[in-house]
């Protein structure tokens, strides 16, 4: 029983997230209390799911980026794009309450989140560049976009409906929980009840032998990098939303590489293959919990990436089977490496 | 298949293409990058001064103005202005000021984006005979003969403003009264500054007590979030100490959320008087602003002109700024440029 749950993708990040909590609550012994609060749960768990949402919806699409062997660098480019676009349509809208203009500003973001995607894939899968080279060219150019777009200034809106998506409370929970819940479902259903996961993971094993078997694999790419872009189109509304303004600088700054952090500590390697949604969601959940335990322990500014880093570096060990075997070889003689590939799905 | 995909991604080129461009003529370039306002790129008219400007970016709406009154001020005196953005990253500015140093531009002006690291391109400008002038930061370095002249704010004396208010405010305090600060971007100047001053005046309180301090970057979503973490973890927090408007703006929703009321149950004090804040201030949801004044452009068009025409120029020259309790804002708020 007991091997059989140690072996399980999700054990030993949830392992490392438990002990990050748990951490904070010896350190701060009402980290764990949620209270209701003008009409709402109040408390430190409820503030990591919220401001952790962005980097889970990024997390996710990446996810699958890099389950087909690619790498998407210019997400955190595309947050600032999408969020600087909405903010955008809805300052120059007349009323900017009025519903139909945020909703005509949120179809736009996401439309041109959609068409930076396209690009992303045209030339991943269209002209073959490598993916990290491929996604640097919008990771540099999608800032200047971005500022094009604020004219380099910090856009400042006031508008009600906008200010719901990342500062609006449904059944007493931040809203943008309820849709990081809707984008992982629907991505756990349509990977795994469909056999789009399975063409997924077939083009990032060996895209030769899955072309040669019949799977379309520039449309599975095309696709891919299409819903990555859309993910982070989402997280740019959440963001911007939650400050009401769009800054094209600082907006969704080296989200990339934490959420390449979060892929990669949920289990999923970078090489492509099987891939663990929910793994994700956890890995994106440590760097958050991270973030704010630094801020509550009250680690000076100056050595914040170094207390990161270590943390980082602690839960990469914990994670890796060959480390953990260094202190298990001396009681185990025998490990079955292959166990891990028959492992469950997510 | 392999046709059509080539096609879209011609058509994909040409339609980001025209989208990028579209959008720089709409916005008028005030982006990235460098822009130049007037005059062909090699070859220089003898009698127009030109002025290379590295900004260090766009991060807050103080930076905003200070940029709108330099541009201006440049096209009032009849300046040549060279403008470049860096974007917050000091490689870029140093890229910047080299670029300067080739197109051999009269004078250069920079704000540092951080206190150290710029003795070798400024001794290169030296070299190069083009005088420097540093505006609103400063630079920590020995050699005080690579710059000629330094315009801006003494951020030691804002920290110090703050806290003399504070020291007012609570003067008859007996018990311990708890102090959160945000600072700005680390190794910035403003945050060392604002920092230092601050706490050089409230240590004559023992009772005025700084139990958290962590940087917000100086902006809003940071502030925010850095703000939310303190609530949670200091639950009687009696005064917030935010090192700019935009931070300090960024708390208030945090203060908000958490059910408390920002002015009343926490003091907050912030640094700029951007028009948000001036807003946020005549709300009295701000209690006490220290000015930064960013309108040097036409003090710096001075300088620049008495240093092309051989005038010996002061080393320092303060920028005129005031404070502003929340009655103060509210009368001063219609006036407002910026």
């Amino acid at each position: 029983m007991w091997t059989r749950i140690s072996k399980h993708h999700l054990f030993w990040p949830l392992v490392a997230l438990l002990l990050l909590l748990l951490f904070n609550a010896v350190y701060n012994p009402g980290f764990f209390a949620i209270r209701v609060q003008s009409g709402h749960l109040y408390g430190s768990l409820i503030d990591i799911l919220n401001f952790g949402s962005p980097l889970m919806l990024v997390a996710i699409g990446m996810t699958l980026v890099i389950a087909t062997g690619g790498i998407d660098l210019s997400v955190g480019s595309m947050v600032a794009i999408s969020g600087a676009m909405a903010c955008l349509m809805i300052s120059r809208s007349a009323d900017q309450n009025s519903l139909g203009a945020v909703i005509l500003a949120i179809a736009l973001a996401l439309g041109l989140s959609i068409l930076l995607g396209l690009w992303n894939g045209l030339l991943v899968a269209g002209a073959g560049i490598q993916p990290i080279i491929a996604t640097l060219i919008l990771m540099v150019a999608g800032r200047g976009i971005a500022q094009l777009i604020t004219s380099g200034q910090i856009i400042t809106i006031n508008s009600d409906p906008y200010r719901y998506i990342g500062m609006g409370w449904l059944l007493m929970l931040p809203f943008s929980i309820f849709i990081v819940a809707i984008v992982w479902l629907f991505t756990a259903w349509i990977t795994r009840k469909t056999a789009l996961g399975l063409f997924i993971e077939s083009v990032g094993a060996n895209p030769t032998a899955s072309r040669l078997a019949g799977i379309g694999s520039r449309t599975v790419l095309l696709a891919v990098y299409m819903f990555c872009a859309l993910c982070a189109g989402i997280a740019g509304l959440i963001v911007s939303s939650n400050v009401s303004g769009a800054d094209g600088n600082n907006a969704g700054l080296w989200y990339e590489l934490d959420a390449i952090l979060a892929v990669v500590i949920g289990g999923t390697a970078l090489t492509g293959g099987r891939f663990y949604l929910s793994g994700t969601i956890v890995g994106a959940l440590i760097i958050q919990t991270l973030t704010t335990t630094i801020y509550t322990i009250g680690v000076p500014p100056e050595i914040t990436l170094v207390v990161k880093a270590l943390v980082v570096f602690a839960v990469c060990l914990i994670q890796s089977e060959n480390f953990r075997g260094l202190f298990l070889s001396a009681r185990r003689s025998r490990r079955v490496p292959a166990d891990r590939e028959v492992s469950r799905h997510a | 298949m392999r046709k059509r995909l080539k096609l879209l991604t011609a058509v994909a080129v040409v339609m980001i293409m025209l989208f990028a461009a579209a959008c720089s003529n709409g916005s008028g370039g005030g982006g990235g990058g460098t822009t130049q306002s007037g005059g062909g790129g090699g070859s220089q008219s003898k009698d127009k001064i030109v002025l290379g400007f590295a900004q260090v970016g766009a991060e807050s709406g103080w930076r905003t103005a200070n940029t709108e009154s330099i541009k201006q001020a440049a096209a009032d005196a009849g300046i040549e202005l060279k403008f470049s953005d860096a974007q917050q990253k000091q490689e870029n500015q140093i890229k910047a000021i080299r670029s300067f140093i080739q197109q051999k531009v009269d004078v250069i002006a920079f704000s540092p984006v951080v206190e150290s690291g710029w003795e070798t391109v400024l001794q290169e400008a030296k070299e190069a005979g083009i005088p420097v002038v540093l505006t609103d930061r400063a630079i920590d370095s020995d050699d005080d003969s690579l710059y000629a002249s330094f315009i801006g704010s003494d951020f030691v004396e804002e920290g110090r403003r703050a806290g003399r208010w504070l020291l007012e405010q609570f003067k008859d305090a007996k018990e311990p009264v708890k102090i959160v600060e945000l600072q700005g971007t680390t190794g910035s100047a403003p945050a060392i500054d604002r920092k230092a001053g601050f706490e050089e005046i409230i240590k004559e309180n023992p009772n005025l007590q700084i139990i958290a301090s962590q940087t917000g970057d100086f902006t809003r979503a940071k502030g925010k979030e850095v703000m939310q973490s303190f609530l949670q973890a200091y639950p009687d927090i009696d005064v917030l100490y935010a090192h700019n408007d935009d931070m300090g703006l960024g708390a208030i929703q945090a203060i908000e959320a958490a059910g408390l009321v920002p002015g009343k149950d926490i003091i907050i004090i912030t640094v700029d008087a951007v028009r948000d804040g001036m807003q946020a201030a005549a709300e009295g949801k701000i209690n006490f602003i220290v000015e930064c004044n960013p309108l040097l452009g036409p003090q710096l068009m001075e300088i620049v002109k008495d240093i092309v025409a051989g005038k010996e120029v002061p080393k320092r020259i303060a920028v005129e700024e005031s404070t502003f309790t929340s009655e103060e804002a509210k009368a001063a708020l219609p006036d407002r440029k910026y």
